[in-house]
């Protein structure tokens, strides 16, 4: 099912399947050009789909944008390992809800986006790394990968092409950093989800050993519809470098929340107005998240701009997972700031120091500012904290939490000041009730 | 061995240093003396980078004034790394991180066992961070019991993740790990309990705060810089593991370990760690005693004197657990033809045996780093982890000689911890075991064969026929045991450092036999033997008669050194010798049963009171010192038995008189060593007892006792220096209060001490100054040998040496009756250290070994050799054996192996 009413300007491409019913079923999917892109590849050379895959622009969608193509060739060929093929659906950036409606709605384009990389870097095993919160979807998709098995589509002799294919789910235990891609493989192998060191990557050495190949479920989902309508064709939707369309799941103040398919640089702007129905309650805007709760806050005056990888480096923050968070003039950046450190904190695995004790620090420092305890020092201190984490913790969950903390430390520091000064004044009403 | 390297230039604050590329920045700027502080990382187990506490500053060339912070550990030290430790940058975030750790350490360091000696202080020191920001309430942990050698206390942590690193990714322990996430990791088991792995205790060490610190120590605790030192030996098996003792008062505190690159390296076993407590036992001879008196030392020397003058027929027992002086001023004392070595024959003519095997060559014996470094190791009829428990840890390391060759392919720089063992994931390279019942190393074998003893060294020699034609060839292997040949012979064709490790735990000398054809036929193989005690070899080379051989001369009088002979040989026969002896005399500092038979018992030193030299199983002859001034009443051996003026004389009289031992000298400095003019001070100089030790009694301050025997002085003064490797009493560097001051001692990080590692080797390999084999085999030896090798193609030039002949015929059991083999346990087994109550508190109860089918027949206990024991089943025990723990009272004494029959009870 889906959970927003459709909005006429979307472009569908991964999600034209959402609204049909039954829209997980095999007999769907393949009423709907379902498979005909698996059985392409297999007609085609592994140089040639990589180069379909370059030509499409795809960049990866689980926050990081790195070019997929490009990813795909890095899987050495030549080797005597088995290589495998991993897809991280371990969806847990707040603000992100994407993935688990691609596995709902539509797990077919899933398991045969896998079927494609898979023959591509001659891959026999792939895994669905599956968030542990999402036990519903487990059943979906199981349901989905013994469908294709039973019609043959899975396991010896894939379409009569000489290679097989097997896929398996597997879940996470509610890690955030199970969804980093090398802590995800050491949950996957059953040891502790802590990252690892880079290099080797992941393509080189990743699961048990051997080279590994591993894509968002978003990413995995767009490559049947890129083989079926051409790199360049889906390239052309988005714009240079950034190609084709993805899922903006946008949250927060406005009329009409939702999961909406939307092709790469459309503005911002238009998002909250013509997509979701304008600022909630007619409220002005303040501020926007753009890409998942790591990436720093947009002001107002910022977001008119294209979403998409590109620009939103330039104003220094990230497309990120396709989170958008709009939040109205009313939001309490204090507490905005309290709440996303909570989360990191929570979620820190504790095998750096700068990460763990800093996050640890930082939510103690922004509960109790947020409380009314705050001092003056407080401002300077989280910023310093969280700039002691940025780029110098072992993976990127420091970096996920310094960098909004900066940019609200930053972007609205008169917001802090605000609060310090309100809740210190002993003439504020709150205190005067003492 | 000098290994060619590439040297690259690095430059620090824009001034350049050669360094070694292979090698990540951390390591190479300690190597170049920098103090740049450090916590997860540890010379032997690599960076994984957890800790950011080693952050420099990094700039691309010259011109770069920016520079971005990087991980010293994880950065290479490759051609043209510009950085800086100074950069002001990168020493803020240095002391951003003590910071981050110190939110919630607590402020216990006045009552804290680390303090002194806690690398936590020192680092903090070292950053600067001196100031506290942090307002809230630190947490707390639930600490755990984990046994009588360690205490836990893990609010103390920093999660540096070393111990868990340590534990079970370095010593292959199971039942430690960490838990949980965020800020609140836990390091500990999954409940309370005894630590499972011999090498807990190096937590102590490893642990760079104090989580885990010594509970041996805690009960009579004094701070590092109130103990005196020494640098000692361990005496609890033949690795002759360097170890720092430390004493305060009267009684010994505790044993650390004490870096030697060739021997232990960073690690002790537990039994070395916590076995000491002997020293202290209320079991200790602490006066000297003619009968039931008390007499003094000059009255009981003059009697020792007149007995010997009146009775010429005196004989001395040596012990293998007594220094080569010892031994030697006995052998002096009553002439070397009188002299005998203290144990069964069954066991000497094992040892003299491995040493013609050694002085033959052409194999060498490896020094446990070169055990190391072995990348295919096959054990014959040895448990390693029992009975010489220091080389299974480095055999753990030798398991990934093969498989680093991946990591290297992948170009994963083998410094990178992490990065390697998820390379390697659980590769293992070719690791064999033929025992008789199971091991402690199985889990990292690649194939274990188990067979009664005979059948040990026909598997043996089965390889060494595999291998080259010339070696005999047993006949009739079973199927299993022909697999396990071919395994093995495939993975030592493939190795480029194989190695045979043998010994004398089951006194079979096909064995060892075998293990000599395996190594003599294959090129580049080293030869390792284990050897049932500390001095072992050192007796070997001192004589050639054994105790039966004393026994059987009948003598009036005899005179017994640092030995319970009731350990060595039967009740009846050891009772019927001193029966039969009209004088006894027994230099020991433990009452035991042999103390009971004797005449006059002289109180003696133990290795914390003497001086001396032991020959470890490598052929190492390495000295201990004393940490305890000398004692008119305690006496070392070759004290009461001779008049040497000190040491040095007695090393000048046996190097000069005793074939093979001419080198020991150069085992450590002498005693009129001195440095500018100074002794070297056994005491730190922060010592705070000068004037106030004996303050009870007066307040003038004593003039520091006198060391005749050793250049090392009972004192805080003295040159402040490093002194020479084997002088190091402990490891201290301004700055570096902890174990890690290690650092400043080597010539790089991890690699010899400064002027080469303590201990002359006695033979090398294949150029021993020994007795040629050939000439030994008609004397000792009906064996019948090749008097020269077939050289045929596969092998023309693979050896020099002769290869034993005569393989043992296949293990028959027999109808009612058990070979009963022994079985060794590194808590019971050893002789002194069962009189330490923390050890003492791991002894297994007597049992008898049986396979799962015998155990069945006789249920939960039975009877063997007149006793009624509980049974215990023993995977691996073939049909027809059983076993007997080894040197577990009331089952010492016994000769094993020996058949019995088992009957029911």
């Amino acid at each position: 099912m889906i959970y927003n009413e459709p909005s006429p300007l979307e472009v569908k491409v991964i999600s034209q399947r959402f609204t049909l019913p039954n829209s997980a079923a095999i007999d769907t999917y393949l009423a709907t050009d379902g498979y005909l892109a698996v059985k392409k590849a297999l007609g085609m050379t592994p140089e040639a789909i990589i180069d379909e895959m370059k030509a499409s622009n795809l960049r990866g969608r689980g926050g990081a944008g790195f070019p997929t193509g490009m990813k795909w060739s890095f899987v050495p060929r030549k080797t005597d390992k088995p290589r495998y093929i991993i897809c991280n659906s371990d969806e847990s950036e707040p603000g992100t809800c994407k993935d688990r409606l691609l596995m709902e709605n539509d797990p077919h384009q899933l398991l045969e986006g896998m079927m494609i990389a898979g023959w591509t870097v001659g891959s026999n095993k792939g895994y669905v790394f599956i968030r542990g919160e999402y036990r519903y979807l487990i059943d979906i998709v199981d349901r989905a990968i013994a469908e294709a098995y039973e019609r043959g589509f899975l396991g010896k002799n894939v379409f009569g092409s000489g290679w097989d294919f097997d896929i398996y789910t597997h879940t996470g235990a509610g890690a955030y950093e199970c969804g980093e891609e090398s802590a995800l493989l050491e949950s996957l192998e059953g040891k502790r989800g802590i990252p690892r060191l880079k290099p080797p990557f992941p393509a080189v050495v990743g699961a048990w050993q051997s080279p590994t190949l591993l894509n968002n479920c978003e990413t995995f989902s767009a490559v049947p519809a890129i083989l079926r309508m051409g790199g360049p064709a889906y390239a052309e939707l988005g714009t240079p470098k950034n190609g084709g369309t993805r899922l903006f799941c946008i949250s927060g103040h406005v009329n009409k929340p939702g999961v909406y398919e939307l092709p790469l640089g459309f503005n911002l702007l238009r998002m909250i107005d013509e997509v979701c129905g304008g600022m909630r309650n007619g409220k002005k805007l303040k501020a926007v998240i753009p890409g998942g709760s790591s990436s720093p806050v947009l002001k107002a005056q910022e977001c008119d701009v294209p979403m998409d990888f590109d620009s939103m480096a330039k104003l220094k923050t990230m497309a990120g997972s396709g989170g958008v968070v709009v939040l109205d003039e009313d939001t309490d950046i204090v507490q905005l700031a309290m709440r996303t450190m909570k989360f990191y904190q929570h979620e820190s695995c504790g095998w750096c120091i700068p990460c763990r004790e800093g996050t640890t620090w930082l939510k103690k420092i922004l509960d109790r500012f947020h409380e009314g305890d705050g001092r003056s020092e407080d401002i300077p201190l989280i910023g310093e904290l969280a700039r002691n984490m940025l780029g110098r913790t072992f993976c990127a969950l420091g970096d996920a939490a310094a960098m909004p903390t900066i940019g609200f430390i930053e972007k609205f520091r008169d917001e802090f000041e605000a609060h310090l000064l309100k809740t210190q004044d002993p003439q504020s009403p709150e205190l005067i009730v003492l | 061995m000098p290994v060619e390297i590439d040297v690259t230039t690095v430059y620090i604050e824009d001034r350049p240093y050669p360094m070694d590329p292979e090698q990540n920045l951390l390591h190479q700027c300690l190597s170049a003396g920098f103090n740049l502080p450090y916590f997860c990382w540890h010379p032997a187990l690599g960076s994984v980078g957890a800790c950011r506490q080693c952050a420099v500053k990094q700039f691309k060339d010259e011109h770069d004034k920016h520079g971005r912070i990087v991980m010293a550990c994880m950065t290479p030290a490759s051609d043209g790394t510009r950085i800086s430790i100074k950069d002001s940058e990168a020493a803020a975030f240095r002391a951003g991180i003590i910071e981050g750790m110190m939110l919630n350490h607590p402020h216990d360091c006045p009552v804290c066992d680390e303090g002194g000696e806690c690398h936590l202080q020192d680092m903090t020191v070292m950053t600067g961070h001196d100031y506290r920001r942090y307002r809230f309430e630190k947490r707390t942990f639930r600490n755990q019991y984990l046994g009588p050698f360690l205490n836990h206390e893990m609010n103390r942590c920093i999660q540096c993740y070393r111990c868990v690193r340590f534990y079970r990714e370095y010593a292959g322990g199971a039942d430690f790990n960490s838990f949980a996430l965020r800020n609140l990791v836990y390091f500990g088991r999954d409940k309370d309990g005894v630590l499972e792995n011999e090498f807990a205790g190096n937590l102590v060490e490893v642990c760079p705060t104090g989580v885990f610190t010594d509970a041996t120590l805690k009960r009579h605790y004094t701070r590092k810089w109130d103990l005196e030192f020494s640098p000692s030996i361990c005496t609890q098996c033949s690795l002759g593991c360097n170890i720092s003792i430390g004493k305060r008062y009267d009684t010994l505190r505790r044993v650390v370990n004490r870096y030697n690159g060739e021997v232990n390296g960073y690690f002790l076993c537990d039994r070395g760690r916590f076995g000491y407590e002997f020293v202290n036992s209320e079991r200790r001879i602490r006066q000297s005693r003619l009968r039931t008196e008390a007499i003094g030392p000059d009255a009981a020397k003059r009697h020792l004197r007149d007995l010997v003058a009146s009775n010429p027929g005196v004989i001395g027992i040596g012990s293998p657990r007594a220094s080569l002086e010892s031994n030697f001023a006995l052998r002096a004392l009553v002439g070397p033809d009188r002299f005998y070595a203290g144990i069964p024959s069954s066991e000497l003519e094992l040892l003299r045996l491995m040493l013609d095997i050694l002085r033959s060559g052409p194999a060498g014996t490896p020094s446990l780093r070169e055990v190391e470094s072995s990348d295919a190791v096959l054990v014959l009829g040895e448990d390693v982890m029992n009975v010489a428990p220091r080389m299974a840890l480095s055999l753990r390391q030798s398991v990934r000689q093969q498989p680093i060759e991946i990591a290297k392919r992948l170009h994963v720089a083998l410094w990178q911890d992490h990065g390697v063992r998820e390379v390697l994931q659980d590769a293992k390279g070719p690791f064999f075991i033929a025992t008789s019942s199971a091991t402690r190393l199985d889990d990292i074998a690649t194939e274990c064969c188990r067979g009664a003893p005979d059948d040990v060294a026909r598997v043996g020699y089965a390889i060494a026929r595999a291998l080259h034609s010339s070696s005999p060839e047993p006949q009739d292997l079973a199927d299993n045991q022909r697999a396990f040949v071919e395994s093995v012979t495939n993975a030592f064709k493939m190795a480029k450092r194989p190695l045979v490790i043998s010994g004398a735990s089951y006194r079979n000398i096909g064995i060892i036999r075998a293990a000599a054809n395996v190594s003599r036929v294959l090129p580049g193989a080293t030869l390792s033997f284990i050897t049932p005690e500390c001095n072992s070899f050192g007796l070997a080379f001192l004589t050639g008669t054994s105790l039966e051989a004393a026994i059987k001369a009948k003598p009036t009088a005899a005179i017994v050194i640092e030995n319970d002979l009731y350990r060595r040989l039967p009740a009846p026969e050891v009772d019927s010798f001193f029966s039969q002896c009209a004088h006894v005399v027994v230099l020991d500092h433990l009452e035991n049963r042999t103390t009971t038979r004797a005449e006059l018992v002289l109180s003696t030193a133990t290795f914390a009171e003497a001086d001396g030299t032991l020959v470890n199983n490598e052929c190492r002859a390495q000295r201990f010192f004393g940490v305890f001034p000398p004692s008119e009443t305690i006496r070392q051996s070759w004290q009461w038995l001779g008049e040497w003026e000190n040491l040095d004389r007695v090393i000048a009289d046996m190097s000069g008189g005793v074939p093979g031992l001419s080198g020991i000298a150069q085992a450590a400095p002498s005693a009129a060593f001195r440095m500018s003019g100074a002794k070297v001070p056994r005491e730190p100089h922060r010592w705070s007892g000068r004037t106030a030790v004996l303050a009870n009694i007066t307040v003038d301050e004593p003039k520091p006792p006198v060391d005749l025997n050793s250049p090392l002085s009972f004192s805080m003064e003295g040159n402040p220096d490093q002194p020479p490797a084997a002088l190091i009493p402990f490891f201290w560097s301004p700055g570096w209060n902890s174990a890690q001051a290690t650092n400043k001692f080597q010539e790089e990080i991890a690699g010899p001490l400064r002027g080469g590692d303590p201990g002359v080797r006695l033979i090398e390999a294949g150029q021993g100054e020994g007795i040629p084999m050939a000439s030994r085999a008609a004397e000792s030896d009906e064996d019948a040998r090749l008097s020269a090798p077939n050289r045929d193609r596969q092998g023309a030039d693979a050896f020099n040496g002769a290869l034993f002949a005569s393989v043992p015929s296949a293990f028959q059991p027999r109808e009612n009756e058990w070979l009963i083999i022994p079985l060794f346990h590194i808590f019971g087994s050893d002789e002194l250290s069962r009189a330490a109550p923390a050890v003492a508190q791991l002894f297994p109860d007597p049992y008898l070994a049986l396979n799962a089918d015998d155990a069945a027949k006789f249920g939960a206990e039975a009877s063997v050799m007149g006793r009624n024991l509980p049974v215990r089943v023993t995977p691996g025990l073939p049909q027809g054996v059983a076993g007997l723990p080894s040197g577990l009272p009331p089952l010492e004494g016994i000769m094993l192996p020996a058949w019995s029959g088992i009957s029911r009870i």
